[in-house]
C-alpha cells in the first residue's frame, strides 16, 4: 500500500516541502507592522499544514496589504488509490485537432447555426461561444477553419430557425438562452426541440441537425426533458463546445485519419 | 530619431500611397452616408441626456421617431430643431418624450423655417464642441499643474463591473506606478445599439461605458492625479455599434485615450463594414478636436494568426488605421498605433524577431505614440514561464521605444490579476526600465543582418498585401477573410439597418463645425516629443 502514498518532493524524496504564495490585508510599515505581518503569514502557513514555515519574503503593496512567499514542509499524505478523476464523454481538443478531425472524418466544414430564439436579446452566451473574440482566453467557433459559422443573432424566431438550419444544412444548432423570467429558457428550448423534431420526422436521418443548448442557468443533466442533445451551463468556453461538436459529429475521425495517411503513403 | 534599419524611403512613400489609393473609396462611402448612431451623437453633442422608463436613451427615442417619420436621409437636426422650434416644446428631452409618444410632428422644413432651423441646431452643437475644447485645455492645465510621465506610459486595466469598485482599483493603481487606467467594457456593449444610462454596478466581466461612468472615473482620476503630482490617463472603447456617441461622451468627459480600430469590429465582432467604416470618420473626428489618441487594435491579429506569418498585416493594418485617423483629422501624436509580442517563444530567435517587428513598427511612424500589448497567446499556467516572457515584452519596448506599455500579468488567460500579481508586474516593468532604459540608444542592427532583413521583408511583404488591397478594394479584401481568419461581406454583420444614405440637402452642425477647418484651441504637446520624456527616457 505504501507505494500508493507520496508526499510533495522538494530535493528529497519524502520531504513534503512546497511553495506558496498570497497576500494578507494587513500595512508592511513599521518594523512593528512588518513583524505582526510575518506572524500572521506563519499563522495562515501553519494552520495550511506547512509545518516547519519559512517566510522567504514580505512585501507592503500599497499601505494596507503584504505579499508573502513561503515554502514550508507539509504534513499531508497523497494517497494515490483515493484520486478520482472525473471524466468528460468528449476529449477537450485543441483547435488544431478538432479542424483535423472534421476535416479527416467529414470531409467538408462542419456547419454550426446558432441564435438566441424567443424574445431573448442577449446575444453575449452565444457570441461569446460563436464570435473570433470568444473569452477567457479562447477564440470563438469562428476562428475554426473547419466550422462555418451562421449566427442569426437575437430573438430569432423558431419557425425561421429551423428554415434557416435546412437551408444551410446545419451539422448543429446552438441556442442560447440567458433570461429565465417564468422559465423562458425551459419552454424555448423545449418549443425548439418540438420544432426540429416535427421538421424532420426521421430522427437521425441527414439534415436532422444535433440540437444544443446553453445559459447560465440551465441545469445540463436535463438535456433529455428539453429534447435537445447537450446542455452547456454556466462557464462554458468555446473549445469545450468545438470539442463536443466534433466528438458528436465526426465519430468516424479515427478511421477517417488512417485512411488519409494510407492515402498518402 | 535616427533610422536604424535603413528602410528604403521609397517603398515606405509607396505603402503609405497604396493604404491611400485602399482607403479613399471608404472615406467617400463615409462622406456620403450616415448611420443612426451618427445622428444620436449630434443629439448627445447637442446636450441630450436621459433615458425613458425602460432605460432607453432619449436620443434613440428621438432619431428612431424621426427616422420613421421624415427618414434620416437629412440628418436628425433639421427635422429635430424645426420641431423643437415650431412645437413649443421646452428643450430636446421634452421633444424626444412626445416623440417617443407619437405626438410630435417632424417635416424637412424649407425656406426660412429650414435656415432657423439650421441656426438654432448650429448654435447647440457649437456650445457642445467648445465644451470638448474646454476639455482640451483643461487636460492641458491639469498636465501643467501636476506632470506629465516620462515614456513608456505604463497601461493597466480595471474591470470589475462595478464603477463604484473600478474607482478605488484605478486610484490604488495609480498609485502603483499606472500613468494609464484602461477601464474594460462589459462582455457584449459593443453589440448594443444603445448607451447605457447612469452610474452602473453589474457588468460582465467589465463595466459599461456611460457618460456618468466616464464622469465619476475622470473626477476620481483627477483627485488622484492632484495627489501623486502625476497626470493619470482615462482610457475607455470607443467601438462598437455606438462608436460616435461614444467618442462624444469622450470628448465631453474628457476622457484621454479611446480604443478606435478601423476593423477591429468588423473582424471580430462581426459588425457590418459600412456601418463600422462611417462610425469611425465621425468619431476620429471628434477624438481629434477632443486631443483624444486613439489605440489601434492591430494586437487581435496576432492572437488569431501566426505573429511571424501575419506579421504584415499588421503593418498593413496599422497604414490603413494612420490614412483614415489623419483623414479624419487627426494629428500623428494621436495615433496610437497597435501591435503586440506574440511570437511562439519555441521559435528560433522570437526575440529578436519582435526586436524588427517593433523596430520597424517605430521607424515607419515615428511620431506616433505607439501602444505595445504584451503576450497572451503563449503565456501558459506556468507562471514563471510567463514572468520571464514578459520580461522581455518588456525589454523589447524599452528598447524599441514603444510610448505605451500595456503590463503583461503572469497570470495572463488563468484568472483576473491578483492585486499581488500586478504588484509583481510593475516590478517587473520598473526593473526592466531602469536596468535598461538606455540600451535603446546603443541598439543599432547590424547593417544588412537578420534584423535589417527580417523588417525589410516584412514591409515587402506590406507592400504587397497593400497593391493587391488597393486593386481589389478594401471591402472586397474584408469580405475575403484577409484579416483576421474571417469573411465579412459588405452587406452582412451587425447594423447594416441603420446605415443611410445622405439626401442633398443632408445637415449635420456638428459635422460642419468639425470639417470647417476651424481648429481648436491649442491643446497638449506632441506626447512623443515632450521635454519630460527627453530626459527620462533616454
Amino acid at each position: 500500500m505504501s507505494g500508493n502514498v507520496v508526499r510533495p518532493y522538494g530535493d528529497t524524496t519524502g520531504d513534503g516541502r512546497i511553495q506558496v504564495s498570497f497576500t494578507l490585508p494587513v500595512p508592511f510599515g513599521t518594523p512593528a507592522e512588518k513583524a505582526r505581518a510575518e506572524g500572521a503569514a506563519m499563522q495562515l502557513a501553519g494552520k495550511m499544514g506547512l509545518e516547519p514555515a519559512m517566510v522567504v519574503h514580505a512585501k507592503g503593496m500599497g499601505p494596507d496589504y503584504t505579499f508573502f512567499i513561503v515554502y514550508g514542509r507539509v504534513s499531508h499524505l497523497v494517497d494515490l488509490s483515493q484520486v478520482t478523476v472525473t471524466e468528460r464523454e468528449f476529449p477537450l481538443l485543441s483547435s488544431a485537432e478538432v479542424n483535423l478531425r472534421i476535416r479527416t472524418g467529414l470531409g467538408r466544414k462542419l456547419v454550426v447555426v446558432g441564435a438566441c430564439i424567443g424574445t431573448d436579446a442577449h446575444t453575449v452566451g452565444i457570441d461569446a461561444i460563436l464570435n473570433v473574440k470568444g473569452h477567457s482566453g479562447e477564440k470563438g467557433l469562428e476562428y475554426y477553419r473547419e466550422i462555418r459559422v451562421v449566427n442569426l443573432g437575437s430573438q430569432v424566431a423558431v419557425p425561421d430557425l429551423v428554415a434557416r438550419s435546412a437551408a444551410e444544412g446545419a451539422d448543429a444548432v446552438l441556442v442560447s438562452q440567458v433570461v429565465t423570467q417564468r422559465d423562458a429558457h425551459i419552454s424555448n428550448a423545449k418549443e425548439m426541440s418540438a420544432a426540429f423534431r416535427a421538421a424532420a420526422p426521421d430522427p437521425g436521418a441527414r439534415g436532422w441537425p444535433l440540437l444544443v443548448v446553453g445559459g447560465p442557468r440551465f441545469d445540463p443533466s436535463i438535456a433529455p426533458e428539453l429534447g435537445v442533445d447537450k446542455i452547456f451551463g454556466k462557464g462554458t468556453t468555446p473549445g469545450e463546445v468545438a470539442s463536443y461538436l466534433a466528438y458528436a459529429l465526426v465519430p468516424d475521425a479515427g478511421r477517417g485519419v488512417q485512411a488519409e495517411v494510407g492515402a498518402s503513403a | 530619431m535616427q533610422t536604424r534599419l535603413n528602410l528604403d524611403p521609397a517603398v515606405v512613400r509607396e505603402a503609405r500611397a497604396l493604404a491611400a489609393k485602399a482607403g479613399q473609396p471608404i472615406v467617400e462611402m463615409a462622406r456620403t452616408h450616415t448611420t443612426v448612431s451618427v445622428e444620436r451623437a449630434v443629439l448627445r453633442l447637442a446636450g441630450l441626456q436621459g433615458a425613458d422608463a425602460d432605460g432607453m436613451p432619449w436620443v434613440n427615442r428621438l432619431v428612431d421617431a424621426v427616422r420613421e417619420t421624415t427618414g434620416l436621409e437629412h440628418g436628425v437636426a433639421l427635422p429635430a430643431w424645426d420641431a423643437l422650434l415650431t412645437g413649443g416644446y421646452e428643450n430636446l428631452a421634452a421633444l424626444a418624450a412626445a416623440a417617443a409618444q407619437g405626438k410630435a410632428a417632424f417635416r424637412i422644413p424649407a425656406g426660412a423655417d429650414a435656415a432657423a432651423a439650421r441656426t438654432a441646431a448650429s448654435a447647440a452643437l457649437a456650445t457642445g464642441i467648445a465644451r470638448i475644447d474646454a476639455n482640451r485645455a483643461e487636460r492641458q492645465r491639469m498636465i501643467e499643474q501636476t506632470s506629465e510621465p516620462p515614456k513608456p506610459w505604463i497601461y493597466l486595466i480595471v474591470a470589475t463591473g462595478d464603477i463604484y469598485e473600478d474607482i478605488p482599483q484605478a486610484q490604488a493603481a495609480a498609485r502603483e506606478g499606472a500613468d494609464i487606467i484602461a477601464v474594460i467594457r462589459s462582455t457584449g456593449q459593443s453589440l448594443l445599439d444603445y448607451v447605457p444610462e447612469g452610474a452602473t454596478r453589474e457588468g460582465f466581466a467589465g463595466t459599461y461605458a456611460t457618460q456618468e461612468n466616464f464622469r465619476l472615473m475622470r473626477a476620481a482620476l483627477d483627485e488622484t492625479s492632484r495627489e501623486l503630482g502625476r497626470y493619470v490617463r482615462l482610457t475607455n472603447y470607443a467601438s462598437g455599434l455606438c462608436m460616435p456617441e461614444i467618442a462624444s461622451l469622450a470628448g465631453l468627459q474628457r476622457l484621454d485615450m479611446m480604443l478606435n480600430d478601423c476593423m477591429y469590429g468588423i473582424i471580430f465582432r462581426d459588425i457590418n463594414p459600412r456601418r463600422t467604416f462611417i462610425d469611425q470618420r465621425f468619431s476620429r473626428q471628434i477624438h481629434a478636436r477632443a486631443g483624444i489618441i486613439i489605440n489601434t487594435g492591430e494586437d487581435n491579429y496576432l492572437t488569431t494568426a501566426d505573429a511571424v506569418d501575419a506579421a504584415h498585416t499588421v503593418v498593413v493594418s496599422q497604414l490603413m488605421n494612420e490614412f483614415f485617423g489623419k483623414e479624419a483629422g487627426l494629428a500623428d501624436s494621436q495615433l496610437g498605433l497597435g501591435h503586440a509580442f506574440e511570437i511562439n517563444p519555441e521559435v528560433p530567435d522570437s526575440f529578436v524577431l519582435e526586436l524588427a517587428h517593433a523596430q520597424l513598427v517605430r521607424e515607419l511612424f515615428p511620431d506616433a505614440p505607439l501602444k505595445y500589448m504584451p503576450p497572451t497567446k503563449h503565456m501558459t499556467g506556468n507562471v514563471f514561464a510567463g514572468y520571464l516572457l514578459d520580461a522581455f515584452f518588456n525589454l523589447c519596448g524599452v528598447m524599441t521605444d514603444q510610448s505605451i506599455l500595456l503590463i503583461g500579468m503572469m497570470t495572463e488567460g488563468i484568472h483576473t490579476p491578483f492585486l499581488s500579481d500586478r504588484d509583481l508586474a510593475l516590478e517587473n516593468v520598473r526593473y526592466v526600465r531602469d536596468a535598461a532604459g538606455r540600451l535603446g540608444e546603443s541598439f543599432v542592427p547590424a547593417p544588412g543582418g537578420f534584423i535589417e532583413r527580417r523588417a525589410r521583408q516584412v514591409l515587402g511583404e506590406s507592400v504587397a498585401l497593400l497593391r493587391r488591397i488597393s486593386d481589389e478594394g478594401l471591402l472586397t479584401a474584408i469580405a475575403e477573410g484577409t484579416f483576421g481568419i474571417t469573411k465579412r461581406p459588405a452587406d452582412g454583420g451587425r447594423g447594416l439597418d441603420g446605415v443611410i444614405s445622405r439626401a442633398d440637402g443632408y445637415f449635420n452642425p456638428a459635422s460642419e463645425i468639425l470639417e470647417s477647418g476651424e481648429r481648436a484651441p491649442a491643446g497638449g504637446p506632441d506626447p512623443r516629443t515632450s521635454p519630460v520624456e527627453a530626459g527620462a527616457a533616454r
